[in-house]
């Protein structure tokens, strides 16, 4: 394969457990260097996609290929190699030190673990932390160490499932800052999260699943179009007169008042830029102006609303 | 093959950390060293006693214990893996299903080996150094008995292996391991008996009997040291049996052997299909 080809592909993917669909008919593909954020709540099928391409489960219809083969395959060690995974819940044995834990996984990996001190250090494991046990870790330090078994071999794909939940934000950010910097170095990055919010400027596109469905697919500004909702504008001004404003403004913004003194409008995102201009045409006593884009939360709702009314 | 010994090295490793080798080990000791000085009791004296009758009370002992915990180490293997979310993290690297098994299966076949060769060994120490001087042949018969044992071992931890692929649940596996310990330790043997009183002798003649005592790994145990050694079976009692017997000691061991090799290949059959 070329450096072009696409490291994940996923064509007409179902998976049933039982009668229960928990992947169905998903297409995805995923390029090198691409960070895609899978979202949607629990049971909405990204935990059991992502078994799918590790090739743990195999499919009920359609086709997995990573990195140009069947992760399901026997031959599948080789693809193995160049793939990192953090599962959900890591579970570490509570009895082995952090360096043991991490040199098993790495000569699993085939990989020396004398580069393991490195990847202590990336992850930010203090080397106190790393002959400590693993039972006596927080929450953050297991999920760092899980980050560094992820890491191990320099891998293509990486494979993150709520990599973030439970952290706090300051670890949060520097979680994202190191995978930025293995997406720029062209590893293929997919994470699930429903922590919507924080993945916004993270993720250069964004999947959104639904019982076992793709429902959006496509880049954070892709998706607001598409749902086309309301921007809203938020104008600080201190008076009573809501009709007076109203006229002021003119039509197409819909006012709402607000807690200490905030008015909210709101409109179209093409309307926006009209608003914004009228607005400052007129005459009104504003002290502050607060333009709140479509978060990735309402979107996640919106797109969940349209598919339950289809 | 360097995958397998990874994984072995890490059960082992566990098994030291949460002290299971050392209890194990402890209690084979234990039971083996006080066998070996009172186990002469009945015979009107205390003290290290002749090394055949230690084998005999040994082996019996072993029966009942060995299995045990064999399965209590193995009832939990995978399922308890698959529980806890190890499983996903170990499969999605480079290694083969049956690698994760048997390398597993290996490391507690090493630790119940480690635990009987050296509480038993340490008993064959004490026997060696008591007054009564052990011949040759009985050296022989006490060194089969360590080996059987171990043997014995590993083919109920391949079975605790196998109701820990076979079930999804923690609880029921461990129901599992439970209830195979009780029906080849405990109930087979009444069974078999009640069978026999049954018949009268009609149809069971002592043909079936013997095989009938191949299909379990425990009974096939007690055939192989108590009947094995002329000296042994004189004390056991079993002598009139070991003259009927039709199985060479070497067939009691490859049936042994079996014993563990066909309920992992199953569970390695079964694992590889299974939906993680």
């Amino acid at each position: 394969m070329t450096s072009n080809d696409p490291t994940l592909h996923v064509e007409g993917v179902s998976k049933r457990y039982g009668e229960q669909f928990a992947v169905c008919e998903v297409d995805l593909t995923v390029a090198p260097g691409e960070c895609v954020a899978m979202v949607g709540h629990n049971g909405a099928g990204k935990s059991s996609l992502i078994k799918l391409m590790l090739g743990l489960t195999t499919p009920t219809a359609g086709r997995v290929r990573v990195l140009g083969g069947d992760p399901a395959s026997a031959a599948a060690s080789h693809i193995r190699r160049q793939v990192g995974f953090l599962p959900e819940n890591v579970a570490f044995h509570p009895n082995m030190s952090g360096r043991e834990t991490l040199d098993f996984y790495a000569r699993l990996k085939g990989v020396s673990p004398r580069g393991n001190d490195a990847l202590f250090e990336r992850v930010g494991l203090e080397p106190a932390a790393v002959k400590r046990r693993v039972g006596t870790y927080s929450k953050g330090m297991r999920q760092r160490l899980a980050l560094a078994q992820a890491l191990l071999g320099g891998p293509k794909v990486l494979f993150l499932d709520e990599p973030t939940t439970g952290l706090d934000p300051a670890l949060r950010q520097s979680f994202y800052a190191i995978i930025a910097a293995l997406r720029d170095a062209g590893t293929t990055v997919l994470l699930c999260s429903h922590a919507l919010t924080e993945l916004e400027g993270q993720a250069d596109r964004v999947v959104v699943m639904n019982r076992g469905r793709k429902v959006a697919d496509g880049s954070l500004s892709t998706l607001r179009t598409l749902a086309q909702l309301p921007v809203r504008i938020r104008l600080t001004v201190p008076t009573d007169d809501l009709d007076g404003l109203a006229r002021q403004v003119g039509s197409g913004a819909a006012l709402t008042r607000l807690a200490g003194g905030v008015v909210e409008l709101a409109c179209a995102n093409d309307d926006k830029v009209d608003l914004v201009r009228r607005i400052s045409g007129s005459a009104l006593p504003i002290t502050d102006i607060e333009i709140v884009q479509p978060n990735l939360d309402e979107m996640y709702a919106h797109f969940l609303r349209r598919e339950a009314a289809e | 093959m360097n995958t397998l010994l990874i994984i072995a090295s890490k059960e082992v490793r566990d098994g030291l950390r949460n002290r299971w080798v050392v209890a194990t080990t402890m209690l084979m000791a234990a039971l083996a060293l006080t066998l070996s000085f009172l186990g002469a009791a009945p015979t009107g004296t205390v003290g290290v006693g002749p090394v055949e009758v230690t084998i005999v009370s040994l082996s019996s002992l072993t029966i009942f214990l060995l299995p045990l915990i064999a399965l209590l180490l193995s009832f939990d293997a995978v399922v308890g893996d698959i529980d806890r979310g190890t499983m996903t993290l170990l499969l999605s690297y480079p290694v083969a299903r049956w690698q994760v098994l048997l390398g597993k299966f290996l490391g507690h076949a090493a630790i119940i080996a480690f635990a009987t060769v050296l509480g038993y060994g340490a008993a064959g120490v004490a026997l060696s150094m008591g007054e009564v001087a052990v011949g040759s042949e009985s050296w022989q018969a006490y060194a089969a008995m360590i080996g059987s044992s171990v043997l014995l071992g590993a083919a109920f931890s391949a079975l605790g292996f196998l109701a820990s692929t076979l079930v999804r649940d923690r609880g029921t596996a461990a129901g599992i391991a439970v209830a195979v310990w009780l029906a080849f330790v405990l109930l087979y043997d009444m069974g078999l008996l009640g069978l026999l009183v049954a018949d009268g002798g009609k149809t069971l003649n002592a043909d079936v009997l013997n095989w009938l005592l191949l299909a379990n790994p425990a009974d096939t145990y007690r055939l192989f040291n108590l009947t094995g050694f002329k000296n042994v079976s004189l004390f056991a009692g079993t002598a009139g049996l070991a003259a009927h017997a039709q199985f060479s000691a070497a067939t009691l061991l490859a049936v042994l052997a079996a014993w563990v090799a066909a309920p992992l290949a199953v569970a390695v059959a079964l694992f590889t299909r299974k939906q993680i």
